[in-house]
């Protein structure tokens, strides 16, 4: 194994310093460090090293939507883009609620061998949201399974959500929510206010998203278990989850990287690359999630990667599919939305984008750990001062549905390591 | 102006331009020969990937009036059900050559992706796109409106019906203030869009309260299926307090028109005796939906689309 | 969709410009009318076989004038209207869409009647050849007759004016402006070098 000699490199949260990678670890961060001979030495003058970044929400569409993505090249956009461990989302088809299909995708990353995969299982058998999928099991299996949703579809009854989130206390797991009330949001298509009216698009309320997190922080008080938000949209949906955590309620909340830049008028192109669940919001909730972001209320963001083929999205609005690709751009955008706007330091985004999302996904030994002796060799290095243009035909993803096509964004991986091995070198895939 | 998608994107001297068209084109149906050379040599599809008959018809004897070839492209029970995309359909379309497609597609936007996706190079006629809007139905309610209300300036126009779900309303809302009237839209709470701050007109959920100061007053059809979906109680309930009797009817001024889009489900939302009273204008709206749409095809069509050369001719 | 005025059909107004000189005033004008109006009776005879219809713009203007004349000679006024040919011209596919003039074909009808097509320039000959067509599908006269203002030559079709104000030779770079009181406040018809107005 190569061993690696990281030189100049700013240390989030610390000094300027060199590193030192050697058998899948760091072994030392400081000046004039002894390398082996043969390690590589990394100039990373200018640099910002961050942890390894981690996606709580990851689509790898593996197995059944292989033309869309697979684990392979799901976990190559995640290298580019910084990342070194993502949770697959359950709605594959089969659904990802047994062990086996956990199992499966579990080695398909260890194959892959870009980024950790972390199979979610799903909540119910189908993820239908009439009966719990044998989540003991998932979570006993060698995938070992910690988060589990339906995400794609809501767990709406709440009799089921209630035992779900009872029964996941036995092995600490965690239910991440899509909160969607879906008698509030047939056929919805963006999100309902001025604009949906005008386009005659048919609404998704922000109140169907606001009234599931209520219902479920006050269900998960009740049972006193794990609640995870899964991409959180509105204003409305920041308001509860800071009240709740501030009267001490249990639960997490993610934001994605698109609610935090992009607003509901790019419907107004009828393109369906801005077709997204849940959708696209205001101005007012983009500041809102910002806020939630920044003190803290919002825990991670997310990506919500979503790839689509061509074909599910090169239609008329109401036909495409809903998703937006996500990996490869989160962090810029993030770059743009919270650093570059003063609200976050590069320290909170580590926070954010690494340690706080290995934790509510219990990796936290591998995954989420400072750059400090000892610690396994996750990490990535960033040019901020590097620009780029988005080009959806250079994404490592098989899909192209990237919002961001044509947007200049600040910021630029350079590398990343996954346990000490180069995925990404030179911003490039490294193999 | 290369497409029609909106009624939004009309100027005023535009919509002008288009009701001026229309009226010439009105005129020269009482000639022994009704055709015009005008698009000779061009090709109009009509592409409806929706049932509607009267639309479609309409826009055939408008596009045949004009020379124009015609070519009906029924979506509905063609490649389209097996799964042929819109992109697809408007490859072929750009390979036969058509030079205009009026679309009606029961998606909301699907006109718009033609027009902009370059799959196609036509002009582009929006003939209804599913709840958004359907502009020559506004194009020809502000037509006959005009010929008997003269200017629409300052004109009080009374909608009434199931705002939410309907392309007219949505286009007349646009069109009718654009050329000056003052338009209201009258529909029970859960017909309306929940926010029209930016709709150019004034709503009401009492229709007694506007019929009284409207010029004309324009019912629109109320789907019985709304119901199950408690839109409203009963189509008992909502004729009582939504619907046009000759009760109501008496309280219009005495030059006020009656307009429906159609097609009328009679004793719903207008009673038999108002669809066929002299204030009816609802057979005329046919006739002169045809007028409007040569005009918009004639107006679109008939020219060099070669933008460059309106600089030099 | 605006409708594009073609700066080469005679009779919009242009600006005012030095390089311009006039070539028939407005008596010149008067008394040219004059004479086609009795021009017109004599050839046929009277005015009752007469149906005038003016070429829009000026043309109608024209006719209105024409028709005037003949009522005063003849104390019974001939059916006037307009006849647009917008949607019959040959470059209709050529140049930008524009709108339409209005269409007037008196009560009458044009049946067996002698249709006076009236214009103010006649020049290559293709307006005239849209109005017969238009006249085609309109109904079927027993003659159709020209008059114009000014014809100032460079025929593209085999088109002639019966009743010509004033025969004009020009060059192809020249451009002949009508002006009419009804349109532009002032009667005049005007000449001047394209290209020296453009530069």
């Amino acid at each position: 194994m190569t061993a690696y000699l990281i030189t100049g490199a700013k240390i989030v949260g610390g000094d300027v310093a060199d590193l030192l990678i050697e058998n899948g670890k760091i072994v030392a961060v400081g000046t004039n460090l002894d390398a082996p001979k043969d390690a590589e030495t990394i100039d990373a003058q200018g640099l910002i090293a961050l942890p390894g970044l981690v996606d709580l929400h990851t689509h790898l569409r593996e197995p059944g939507r292989e033309d869309a993505e697979t684990v392979l090249t799901g976990t190559r956009a995640a290298a580019l883009g910084g990342f070194t461990a993502v949770f697959a989302m359950a709605n594959t088809d089969p659904v990802a609620d047994t062990a086996g299909v956990v199992e499966q995708v579990w080695r398909l990353g260890r194959d892959a061998g870009y980024a950790d995969v972390y199979p979610i299982g799903a909540v119910t058998v189908g993820r239908k949201g009439t009966q719990l999928a044998e989540l003991g099991a998932m979570a006993d299996s060698a995938a070992r399974v910690r988060v589990f949703s339906d995400d794609g579809d809501c767990v709406w009854d709440a009799a089921l959500m209630r035992r779900a989130l009872e029964y996941v206390k036995a092995f600490d797991g965690v239910i991440a929510q899509h909160a969607q009330e879906p008698r509030l949001t047939q056929g919805a298509q963006m999100n309902e206010g001025a604009l949906s009216g005008v386009l005659g698009l048919t609404g998704w309320p922000s109140v169907a998203e606001e009234a599931i997190i209520a219902r479920d922080i006050l269900l998960n008080a009740h049972v006193g278990s794990k609640l995870h938000i899964c991409h959180l949209s509105t204003k409305g949906s920041v308001e509860i989850v800071r009240a709740a955590k501030k009267r001490g309620f249990e639960v997490t909340a993610e934001v994605t990287p698109h609610h935090l830049l992009l607003t509901e008028d790019l419907a107004a192109s009828y393109n369906p690359v801005y077709k997204v669940n849940p959708p696209l919001r205001t101005k007012d909730d983009v500041e809102a999630v910002r806020e939630g972001l920044a003190d803290g209320t919002i825990d991670i963001v997310a990506t919500d990667h979503a790839p689509h083929p061509v074909e599910d999205k090169d239609c008329e609005w109401s036909a495409a599919a809903f998703g937006m690709l996500g990996l490869e751009t989160a962090l810029s955008v993030v770059q743009q939305a919270m650093i570059d706007t003063k609200l976050m330091t590069w320290a909170d985004v580590a926070d954010r984008m690494s340690y706080r999302p290995a934790a509510i996904g219990q990796v936290g030994g591998e995954h989420g750990r400072p750059l400090e002796a000892g610690a396994p060799a996750n990490l990535v290095l960033v040019d901020l001062a590097a620009e780029r243009t988005v080009v959806p035909g250079e994404s490592a993803s098989l899909s192209r549905n990237t919002p961001f096509d044509g947007m200049t964004l600040p910021g630029k991986v350079v590398a990343t390591f996954l346990r000490g091995t180069a995925t990404v070198l030179d911003g490039k895939l490294a193999r | 102006m290369r497409h029609l998608l909106s009624a939004g994107d009309l100027s005023r001297d535009e919509a002008n331009l288009i009701l001026d068209t229309a009226e010439e084109m009105r005129s020269l149906a009482d000639r022994p020969i009704k055709k015009l050379p005008a698009l000779r040599g061009r090709t109009v599809v009509n592409l409806f990937f929706e049932d509607s008959t009267r639309t479609r018809i309409s826009f055939e004897a408008a596009a045949k009036r004009l020379s124009a070839d015609v070519i009906n492209f029924s979506a509905k029970g063609s490649s389209v059900s097996k799964g042929e995309s819109l992109k697809d359909t408007a490859l072929t379309l750009q390979a036969m050559g058509a030079d205009g497609v009026v679309c009606r597609h029961g998606s909301s936007g699907a006109p718009h992706l033609l027009a902009t996706s370059g799959w196609m190079t036509g002009s582009v006629v929006n003939a209804g796109d599913g709840t958004h809007e359907h502009p020559t139905q506004a194009l020809l309610d502000a037509f006959t409106m005009r010929r008997h209300l003269g200017s629409l300036e300052g004109r009080r126009i009374t909608i009434v019906g199931d705002v939410l779900h309907s392309r007219v309303a949505r286009s007349n809302v646009l069109l009718l203030s654009t050329l000056g009237a003052d338009v209201t839209v009258v529909a029970p709470p859960t017909l309306l869009p929940v926010d029209m701050t930016s709709w150019p007109c004034a709503t009401s959920y009492d229709l007694d309260g506007a019929l009284a100061k409207s010029d004309a007053v324009m019912m629109l059809r109320v789907q019985r299926e709304r119901m199950n979906d408690a839109y409203f109680p009963s189509a008992r309930e909502y004729t009582r307090r939504y619907g046009l009797d000759v009760h109501r009817m008496a309280q219009l001024p005495d030059d006020a028109i009656v307009l429906h889009p159609g097609p009328m489900n009679r004793g719903m939302e207008i009673s038999a005796e108002v669809a066929d009273s002299a204030r009816s204008v609802i057979v005329e709206q046919v006739t002169n939906g045809v007028a409007v749409r040569m005009a918009v095809l004639y107006l679109l069509l008939s020219g060099s689309n070669d933008t460059t050369e309106e600089q030099t001719a | 969709m605006s409708p594009a005025q073609s700066a080469e059909s005679p009779g919009v107004a242009q600006p005012q410009n030095p390089a311009a000189r006039t070539v028939l005033d407005a008596s010149d004008i008067s008394r040219a009318l004059t004479r086609i109006a009795h021009e017109i009776l004599e050839r046929n005879r009277g005015a009752d076989p007469v149906v005038l219809l003016g070429i829009p713009t000026r043309g109608v203007g024209l006719a209105a004038r024409i028709s005037a004349r003949i009522a005063a000679v003849e104390g019974q006024s001939v059916p006037t209207g307009s006849l647009d040919v917008t949607m019959y011209r040959d470059d209709i596919g050529l140049k930008p869409p524009r709108g339409l003039e209005h269409t007037d074909i008196p009560a009458g009808g044009i049946d067996g009647k002698v249709v006076v097509l009236v214009d103010d320039v006649l020049f290559s000959g293709r307006t005239i050849r849209a109005a017969l067509d238009a006249i085609g599908d309109i109904g079927r006269p027993r003659a159709v007759q020209l008059a114009v203002l000014v014809d100032r030559g460079h025929r593209e079709l085999p088109i002639r004016a019966d009743y010509v104000g004033k025969n004009l030779p020009t060059s192809l770079v020249e451009r002949v402006t009508v002006h009419l009181t009804e349109y532009d406040g002032t009667d005049a018809v005007l000449i001047a070098d394209k290209t020296k107005v453009e530069a």
